[in-house]
């Protein structure tokens, strides 16, 4: 996994509340077995119109914000379906950290696996940083993950809470799966327990 | 005296293998249902790293989402589903995972097979990578769903990386008037807390109305439990969950039965637990439910009328009040059982066993479907769909000019090619009225499965409580 330190680039505003995972990546993308080039399905409906055509209005398709790394939204951002697909479009297309109040917790969770910080902020907060995206070329932040805040054009740097496990992971690009198996003598007693008291869990 | 605890944190104590200083927990996993979309980058990450599925016994394969629900025989048209069905296949033979293919009769959607199987038991931790596994929680059983990252995690070490969630619980008091179904009391639970009203929760259903459903309609409450933001719901096991599960195949036998009934029944929360936060509805309160827009907590009686946005109190959900009914086609004021509809659509993981055919086929009894009107039912497995031919259900529906298909998800998510065309409108069992969920311009009702029938005879949405 790729490691999250700092990043700056810019923000774009999607001032929308509920954006499920079925609108960062429909179905139709979900079909492959890899988990490259998912960029191309990000915000699939909303970016192109029924012929494929790019919508001018969407805000990935202006200008400035076709290079965007940041994405600040409303409300449950994530909510839906668990697919890893929507972290993986967001990743593809060069977006690493998305910005909002709250997010869905199978969606805040997935994040975390693939190199994507989630920032939870205050509403008046992400309102402020909203405003700031909306400057178009003028709209770079920077996010510190070590001193965990975020500093929008005018540089004023908001402060954001963190899981310490979480930031250590991202911070230092950890796979799970090493760290997990350095406890398999644990596992290993555990099922041993188990497997006396409540046999009929094992086939 | 030890402190009284919630059925959940029974369940997540004990299955802590490890608690970090920061509070990461690694829980340990009992159950893994894997199917074809969410597993292909977890099996191959395992590949990549020369690792095992640590327990192929905990674990259980199936293909639904792409899977045609036409005649199988001559395999799967669109070349993508057929690849990712034909990657299950080979993933589950090289890491000897056992697998229901596309023409077992025990294959199905991943959430009806689960239970129809006894393979998800109380008390146990289970996890699927779909976020409609929290419908296993009717079982008392934690389960939740997971990305694919963490789909390779639990195949590889049969644990999770997690850190506590708060207890909610909801308490449905009374009995539940006639007509009225756990879908309706699960969007009725949604309308009331929002989407995001059970974020960082797992919700323990209680109270009369819940105790009084049968175990196919726990499953649906529990189902669009994620539809609340909770990630899992629970509903403590009773004599109905034993009942449901006695003789399955996967279920204990003989002794280990009784020992493991017996354990179950220590299960309940106690007396006195403490829940972070409770909410109380009244059964006799709520009427068959409808959604109007495109979240399900967009959510009204079918008595009621669309909504006017300005009637929302904070700007966020005005404003996608007014994108929603732009959407959706509709105009505020609008009675809900003036709305006409071109498809019907009975099944998804939330409606599609066989309580739920059954409530289709006794409104569709000597009624036809509408004239315009495209109506299909889907049962969950090729189990359900055996038991409703033979119990008649099957001819009732056919008869009624309803048609009667092979199991899958289907029109809930349209990976395969059922699906509800631009601008069409659909009464629909299923857990998810986003825009495009059913297909791209498509525009969703969710009622219940009595309810969608009643759509389907009268071409309208329509209260199946005045239908003579």
């Amino acid at each position: 996994m790729q490691k999250f330190t700092t990043l700056t680039g810019v923000a774009a505003p999607l001032n929308m509340i509920n954006v499920d995972t079925d609108m960062v990546i429909p179905k139709q993308f979900l079909t492959t077995i890899k988990r490259s080039g998912l960029g191309k399905g990000l915000f699939f409906e909303m970016r192109f119109d029924a012929k494929g055509k790019e919508n001018p209005d969407f805000v990935l398709n202006k200008k400035p914000y076709r290079k965007a790394k940041i994405l600040v939204a409303g409300d449950n951002f994530g909510c839906g379906s668990s697919r890893e697909h929507a972290p993986w479009a967001l990743l593809d297309f060069g977006i690493r950290c998305v910005i909002a109040p709250s997010f869905a917790d199978i969606f805040y969770n997935n994040c975390f696996k693939n190199g994507i910080l989630p920032v939870i902020l205050p509403k008046k907060d992400v309102m402020r940083l909203m405003a700031a995206a909306e400057k178009g070329s003028n709209a770079t932040f920077t996010v510190d993950l070590a001193g965990q805040t975020v500093a929008g054009p005018d540089g004023e740097r908001i402060t954001f809470d963190i899981d310490p496990f979480k930031k250590h992971c991202l911070l230092n690009g950890l796979d799970d799966i090493g760290l997990t198996l350095q406890h398999g003598k644990k596992i290993e007693s555990f099922e041993d327990k188990q497997r006396a008291s409540q046999p009929w869990l094992y086939r | 005296m030890a402190k009284p605890k919630t059925l959940f944190d029974k369940i997540w104590d004990s299955h802590l293998v490890n608690v970090q200083d920061d509070g990461t927990c690694l829980l340990y996993i009992d159950r893994h249902l894997v199917h074809e979309v969410t597993s292909p980058q977890a099996f191959e990450g395992l590949r990549n790293a020369g690792r095992k599925v640590r327990r192929v016994g905990a674990t259980l394969a199936v293909a639904d989402h792409n899977v045609p629900t036409t005649d199988r025989s001559k395999g799967i048209d669109a070349e993508d589903s057929r690849i990712q069905v034909n990657e299950l296949t080979k993933n589950c033979r090289d890491f000897g995972v056992e697998l229901f293919d596309m023409n077992d009769i025990r294959q199905g959607i991943v959430h009806i097979i689960g239970p129809e199987q006894g393979f998800t038991l109380p008390g146990t931790t289970l996890v699927c990578g779909d976020s409609h596994t929290a419908t296993h929680g009717a079982f008392g059983s934690l389960a939740f769903g997971i990305g694919t990252t963490e789909v390779e995690h639990v195949l590889a070490t049969q644990t999770l990386l997690q850190w506590p969630l708060k207890n909610m619980r909801i308490t449905v008091e009374g009995k539940l008037p006639a007509g009225v179904v756990g879908k309706d009391v699960i969007l009725a639970v949604i309308g009331k807390i929002g989407t995001a009203g059970g974020t960082g929760h797992i919700i323990e259903y209680a109270g009369e109305a819940i105790r009084g459903l049968s175990m196919e309609g726990r499953m649906t409450v529990c189902n669009m439990t994620i539809e609340a933001g909770a990630r899992a719901g629970l509903v403590a096991p009773d004599e109905t969950t034993f009942n449901y599960l006695k003789g399955r195949p996967k279920a204990p036998k003989g002794a280990q039965w009784e020992a493991a009934v017996a354990f179950w029944r220590t299960l309940p929360s106690d007396k006195g637990a403490k829940y972070d936060k409770e909410v109380t509805m009244k059964a006799a309160d709520i009427a068959p439910q409808v959604t109007w827009g495109t979240s399900p907590e967009d959510v009204v009686p079918i008595t009621g009328k669309v909504p006017a946005p300005e009637s929302f109190a904070s700007e966020d959900k005005q404003k996608s009040a007014r994108m929603a009914l732009d959407y959706m086609g509709l105009k505020p004021g609008t009675p809900m059982t003036e709305i006409p509809i071109d498809y019907v659509f009975v099944g998804a993981c939330t409606n599609a066993r066989i309580e739920d055919i059954r409530a289709a086929a006794a409104v569709a009894k000597g009624r036809k479907v509408a004239k315009g009107v495209r109506a299909l039912v889907v049962p969950g497995s090729g189990l359900i769909k055996a038991q409703a031919e033979e119990e008649g259900l099957a001819d009732i529906l056919k008869a009624a000019g309803f048609e009667w298909r092979e199991p899958g998800c289907s029109m809930c998510l349209a990976m395969n090619a059922d699906k509800v065309p631009p601008g069409k409108r659909c009464a629909s069992t299923s857990n998810r009225n986003f825009k495009g969920r059913q297909g791209p311009g498509a525009r969703t009702h969710l009622v219940s499965p009595a309810m969608a029938a009643a759509a389907a005879v009268t071409g309208k949405l329509a209260d199946v409580r005045k239908l003579a």
